[in-house]
């Protein structure tokens, strides 16, 4: 069985230094907490690159290349006017309109991306459980670490590393 | 008001004057006003600008009621004060979201200070702005036909026209900024969830941070997705306000018909940006007594870019005049004559002097360094900014090619009413802004000061 148990250190370097002693001991470091984003945490946490960049790109350009393909069925096919004898498919001016809705477009799959690739909105977490969690937004850290074998062990690693405190998280 | 966090002369650090800000302190600082209230003062503000409300309310009313002609319009001069209100305000509501993007991009790390409001003054801006081709469309009743959609009479918008590019380029422009805005919001409205005594607020916060955590994926993904939306942010609104200088330069008028009018009125926005972003930071400083976050360094580095802009806006008139002049074309050096010896030559002389004269007090250290100085200097720099978009409509319309058609505008209470009206309105907005979330990035505040205790 599985125990999870959930450190809480003061400052954002211990922190930092903790993953890799969890790590030698034998243990997972499965998530870490802060109030800022602190670099290099992701990386050591191996959390994987998020595919939010690629889902901007795509939603962009296909709602520019959808906005286009309007402009020009609507001026060119549909309404077609001879306005001053410019040619129907004045394509350049056709790319201001897909322009700015496409990065609008962009912008707004990013942040169902975003809040897809983080599990977000979320009602409830069993982390808002942890006694003294509150504070993850404020000024205190806490690290997420799963054991297979003996939570005791785990805990000694943790309390090595400079938690002030660790408690265990129960999951439903 | 909250003194946790205690200036120091000498500044401490670079960007934070205290000496120590640690995660607990910056964040009582910015936050913990924000439950307890402002007291009399915000008050009295709100109180202040509530009639400007009702004023801005009571002038749309009668222009729908009564039409355009309340204004100071003709039929030579048709555009008048709320063209020159929209194209002032979308500069002011770019210059947030460029200021914010590029400053991020580049790594600027002081941004950590001023992004947040700087980003509301963007919405509030844009919003005003985007009322403003509308107030002025004579029957707004058909605003929503610049939209594409099915409709019996089997029209579509036309294309070819700068009125619907305005329409796309604004309204995505305003609902990127707001994305823009609250992606970067969410984790301090979870330090506010976390943080506020009252369930309402614990509610209310609660539901708009989403269930923040403040994990390392979550942190992860947000930098990823915040620092891609910069990179688009920055073409988006260089786009937008080219944009509006093609609104005048698409057209076939002597004035107005430059090549040079999308970057200088790019540059004009992040001009007019700044200087507000100027005055709403020592107002945001003062008021929630943010001495040690917003530091005299900020106040400098923005006063050298305002210095910088008024030098290109200096050149950017200089190229007008020179290509009127010998672009060899009756009408546009007529024009040129016109602006400066004119009906409204005064005005263009102070619109001279605000924009590139007076920001020239700025190459002293000690007046980018007092606050007296360059509080006026950037005030004056907004009025310059209002005079040239006006000047820009109203010199080409009153000097056009027929001059049996050459008339001047004479300015009406309600054209008043709709330059003066919109100030209070957008001062009121941000006073809700400030009251309701955190007007200073928390979570970027304490990585600088981490960043800065190490450096």
């Amino acid at each position: 069985m599985t125990a999870k148990l959930v450190a809480e250190f003061l400052d954002g370097e211990a922190l930092k230094a903790a993953p890799q002693r969890v790590h030698t001991a034998g243990h997972a470091a499965l998530e870490a907490f802060g109030p800022y984003p602190i670099e290099g945490l992701a990386e050591q946490l191996a959390q994987g690159r998020s595919a939010i960049r690629g889902v901007m790109l795509a939603g962009g350009l296909g709602t520019a290349a959808f906005a286009f393909a309007l402009l020009w069925y609507s001026a060119v096919i549909d309404y077609p006017i001879n306005s001053g004898g410019r040619p129907l498919n004045s394509w350049q001016v056709f790319l201001l309109v897909p322009f700015e809705v496409g990065v609008f477009a962009a912008a707004l799959a990013g942040v169902i991306a975003f809040l897809w690739s983080c599990r977000l909105p979320r009602l409830h977490d069993a982390m808002f459980e942890i006694p003294g969690f509150e504070r993850a937004t404020q000024d205190r850290y806490f690290l997420l670490a799963a054991s297979d074998g003996d939570p005791n062990e785990l805990r000694t690693v943790l309390r090595d590393a400079g938690a002030v405190a660790v408690t265990e998280l129960r999951t439903p | 008001m909250s003194e946790v966090l205690v200036p120091q002369h000498p500044p401490a650090h670079r960007w934070i004057s205290a000496a120590r800000a640690g995660d607990a302190t910056v964040t009582q600082a910015v936050a913990d006003p924000l439950f307890t209230g402002f007291g009399k003062i915000w008050w009295l503000a709100l109180l202040i600008t509530l009639p400007f409300v009702l004023w801005l309310f009571v002038a749309i009313a009668w222009l729908f009621y009564q039409g355009i002609g309340i204004w100071g319009i003709n039929s030579t001069v048709v555009w008048g004060v709320a063209i020159a209100n929209y194209v002032w305000w979308i500069g002011i509501g770019n210059a947030g979201t460029l200021i914010s993007a590029m400053l991020l991009l580049t790594r600027q790390r002081w941004r950590a200070s001023i992004n947040r409001f700087a980003e509301a003054m963007t919405l509030f801006a844009v919003a005003i702005a985007g009322l403003m081709p509308i107030v002025h469309l004579g029957r707004p009743i058909y605003a929503y036909w610049l939209a594409p959609y099915p409709n019996t009479m089997a029209l579509w918008p036309q294309w070819r026209s700068a009125l619907v590019w305005d329409f796309w380029a604004i309204l995505s422009y305003l609902l990127f900024s707001l994305l823009f805005w609250y992606v970067s919001l969410i984790p301090d409205l979870a330090t506010m969830r976390d943080r506020t005594p009252h369930r309402a607020g614990q509610l209310l916060y609660g539901a708009f941070a989403m269930g923040w955590r403040g994990s390392s994926r979550e942190w992860s993904r947000l930098q990823t997705l915040h620092t891609t939306m910069a990179a688009l942010g920055v073409p988006l609104v260089c786009s937008v306000h080219s944009i509006v200088g093609l609104d005048f330069a698409a057209s076939l008028m002597a004035g107005w018909q430059e090549s040079i009018f999308p970057p200088y009125f790019v540059v004009g926005a992040m001009y007019s940006g700044f200087a507000m972003v100027v005055v709403l930071a020592a107002a945001i400083r003062w008021g929630l007594s943010l001495q040690a976050i917003i530091t005299h360094r900020h106040f400098e580095v923005m006063a050298r870019i305002l210095l910088m802009a008024s030098i290109v806006m200096f050149y950017s008139y200089a190229t007008e005049w020179f290509m009127g002049w010998y672009g060899g074309e009756h009408a546009d050096r007529e024009v040129v004559r016109f602006e400066f010896t004119g009906t409204y030559a005064p005005l263009y002389w102070a619109l001279l002097a605000c924009n590139c004269l007076i920001p020239q007090l700025l190459w002293w250290p000690f007046a980018r360094r007092s606050l007296f100085i360059l509080i006026p200097v950037a005030i004056a720099i907004n009025i310059g900014m209002w005079l040239e978009r006006i000047l820009i409509v109203w010199n080409t319309l009153s000097h056009g090619y027929m001059p049996s058609l050459w008339r001047a505008f004479h300015f009406t209470f309600w054209d008043w009413s709709f330059l003066v009206a919109p100030l209070g309105f957008f001062a009121f907005l941000f006073l809700v802004f400030v009251r309701l979330v955190p007007s200073i990035s928390m979570f970027d505040v304490r990585e600088l000061a981490h960043q800065e205790a190490a450096a």
